[in-house]
């Protein structure tokens, strides 16, 4: 067992939780003495867990350590290009903690549980509207969870029609990264589609691959080059005119909410990452969510339970025999009873409390304050878009929606300075690294999505420092190929954790 | 790293070599640069039938996941399972010791398609 702290040495890996504490140390809820087989059944205990045993301080001290040698959005600027890793207002986790909801049972009948339900309600109606879809349904619980959603609603749609010979996907090169797998998950086979000189999907080249086979064509817009797919509408056109559907991927929703609807492009499918743009915290891998919606020829087919809501009975009375409040003139039900549908993608509600938060953010902005959050996310792209022509490429000079690319291309002929690190000198600057090397399409990329939360100030200031490490690179590159070296954890062996992932912990003696 | 003369070269950044009946496949110097260290190699099963410039399987470096295209059609007779656990062969040796996979050739023809080292070179430095 190792006595060793962070303490003694600040950037040395602190122990693993397994390492610390001794036997019989941690809080017992348990009641002295008494055996566990009293509280379990016996065919379920196990001993030969190595558990820790750890005080509750011990517990709490070694992962504040651990949050202190990482980075998130309450500390600085994150600019991570895909992720819109945008401030999360504090008030949504208020709402979402309300003992009303955080202590709902997930069996509770649907009349005790009125206000969760109507929470479910109105947000799928808010997103509905807010991007022009007949429905959605909140069932998936991340985004590539709600494309696999998707398709499997077009897959069966399809064998409803008679039409299951329809089996490809057309993936543009600029799409978001999930869609490939989605689809093949789905068992579709993916045509992949280049983009021109304009990192746009060309209407010719879709019209040249579209056909009777053709199930869906899955395009983000603005799609991975933070570019506007401005002959939407014809490419929309080009795929229903051969009987196909169109997909749209919601990750970059926060360049468009409140001001076009994908419903309005022509899209008869779409998902959105409630945990980018309706500010939920991104988990690390952990609960997201992915509402998915439809067209209105495809609302029988959406995940089960969808939340219906009826007009209460004119004479209702409330529980305590007063009359209806207006909140309570609706009654909220879930239904389970949809035939055509895909069934249920997960248990239960899906992530309930993701919900209150996406509708707090919803209702704290209102319809004017959710166009004007994706104004000023796509001000702020072009204002660092323009500042930092000056000193890196930007392969595609024009007018950006929420994100642009960067290019180190020239900077990496010149001196040997990749992408790569530049995004590790930032981290010397309490800054988040862009996304690199995606979309695939640019060498040596740097993906840059500043959001709607950042100050022109921060803006400067990120700039600035990215001008700085740049004039080194030129200078001095084997300074930036160091770096970071400010950080509590220095450049990580990437490659080796990859190929010799070692994630598992065994105690010693066996 | 000049492309090897005797070897014929796809678009696509992979290389052929024809012996006899069969033909050795792998990806260029080009490739393995531009992919960066390459920590995971998925190769087509021996005994499948792959068509000529199709997907057959995947590389995957600590910059990203790419589809690995076969330059030339034919029976899978033999793969590389050294690259299992050490897929950085292919970054130190990408003509050598990190060759991916072993056809059987259906159609000699398909050499045609192909491009000759000097051409590929134009578009590798393209």
């Amino acid at each position: 067992m190792s006595t060793q702290t962070s303490n003694d040495r600040p950037n040395a890996a602190p122990p693993l939780i397994f390492e610390l504490g001794q036997e019989g140390r941690a809080n017992r809820y348990v009641e002295e003495g008494r055996p566990l087989d009293q509280f379990l059944p016996t065919s379920l205990l196990r001993d030969e867990l190595p558990l820790p045993d750890n005080s509750e301080l011990e517990v709490v001290r070694h992962f504040t350590k651990l949050s202190q040698r990482t980075f998130g959005i309450d500390l600085g600027f994150y600019p991570l290009g895909s992720c819109t890793m945008k401030y999360n207002p504090r008030v949504n986790d208020a709402m979402a903690s309300k003992r009303e909801f955080a202590q709902l049972h997930p069996y509770t009948p649907d009349e005790h549980a009125q206000g969760a339900l109507q929470v479910m309600y109105e947000l799928e109606r808010s997103l509905s509207s807010l991007f022009g879809m007949a429905a959605f349904s909140l069932n998936p619980s991340a985004g590539a969870h709600a494309e696999l959603a998707a398709l499997l609603i077009a897959k069966k749609y399809f064998k409803d029609r008679g039409e299951s010979h329809r089996d490809k996907v057309i993936v543009p090169d600029t799409a978001h990264g999930t869609n490939p797998a989605s689809a093949a998950m789905c068992g579709f086979k993916v045509i992949s589609l280049p983009s021109d000189e304009r990192g746009r999907v060309s209407v010719e080249e879709i019209k040249k691959v579209v056909g009777p086979d053709t199930a869906v064509c899955m395009m983000t817009n603005p799609n991975t080059l933070g570019l506007f797919e401005d002959h939407i509408h014809e490419i929309a056109a080009a795929v229903h005119e051969v009987g196909g559907l169109m997909y749209y991927d919601g990750a970059n929703a926060n360049a468009i909410m409140g001001n076009v609807r994908p419903g309005d492009m022509g899209f008869d499918l779409m998902h959105l990452n409630l945990h980018k743009t309706f500010t939920i915290p991104h988990g690390g891998g952990g609960a997201g969510h992915g509402p998915v919606g439809v067209a209105a020829h495809l609302v029988d087919y959406l995940p089960t339970p969808y939340v219906r809501a009826t007009p209460a009975k004119a004479d209702a009375t409330a529980s305590n025999g007063r009359p209806l409040a207006p909140s309570d003139a609706m009654t909220y039900e879930l239904d389970f009873d949809r035939p055509k549908s895909i069934g249920p993608m997960r248990s239960f509600w899906s992530n309930f409390a993701h919900a209150v938060r996406a509708l707090a953010y919803i209702y704290a902005n209102g319809a004017d304050g959710l166009k004007k959050v994706s104004q000023l996310a796509v001000l702020n792209a072009n204002y660092v878009r323009v500042k930092v022509a000056d000193f890196l490429e930007t392969p595609y000079p024009e007018i950006c929606r929420h994100e642009f690319v960067a290019s180190a291309q020239d900077l990496k002929k010149a001196t040997g300075v990749k992408a790569l690190d530049i995004a590790k000198a930032l981290l010397d600057h309490g800054m988040m690294a862009p996304t690199m090397y995606f979309p695939l399409i640019v060498p040596e990329c740097l993906m840059i999505e500043p959001t709607e939360t950042e100050s022109k100030e921060t803006l400067d200031h990120f700039v600035e420092v990215l001008r700085e490490i740049v004039e080194t690179a030129r200078k001095e590159p084997e300074t930036i190929m160091a770096a970071p070296v400010k950080t509590v954890v220095g450049r990580v062996d990437e490659t080796r954790a990859a190929r010799q992932p070692d994630l598992k912990w065994e105690p010693a003696s066996a | 790293m000049a492309q090897p003369a005797d070897l014929l070269y796809s678009k696509e950044h992979e290389w052929v070599k024809i012996e006899g009946e069969t033909a050795l496949v792998g990806i260029t110097d080009y490739a393995q640069n531009s992919l960066g260290d390459i920590v995971y190699v998925e190769l087509p099963r021996v005994g499948k039938q792959i068509d000529q410039f199709g997907n057959v399987g995947v590389v995957e470096s600590v910059k990203a996941v790419s589809d690995l295209f076969t330059p030339i059609g034919g029976e899978v007779v033999e793969i590389n399972g050294a690259l299992e656990n050490d897929p950085a062969a292919v970054n130190r040796d990408p003509y050598g010791a990190g060759w991916l996979f072993k056809v059987k050739l259906t159609n000699a023809g398909e050499t045609g398609n192909l491009l000759s080292a000097a051409d590929y070179e134009k578009i590798a430095t393209e």
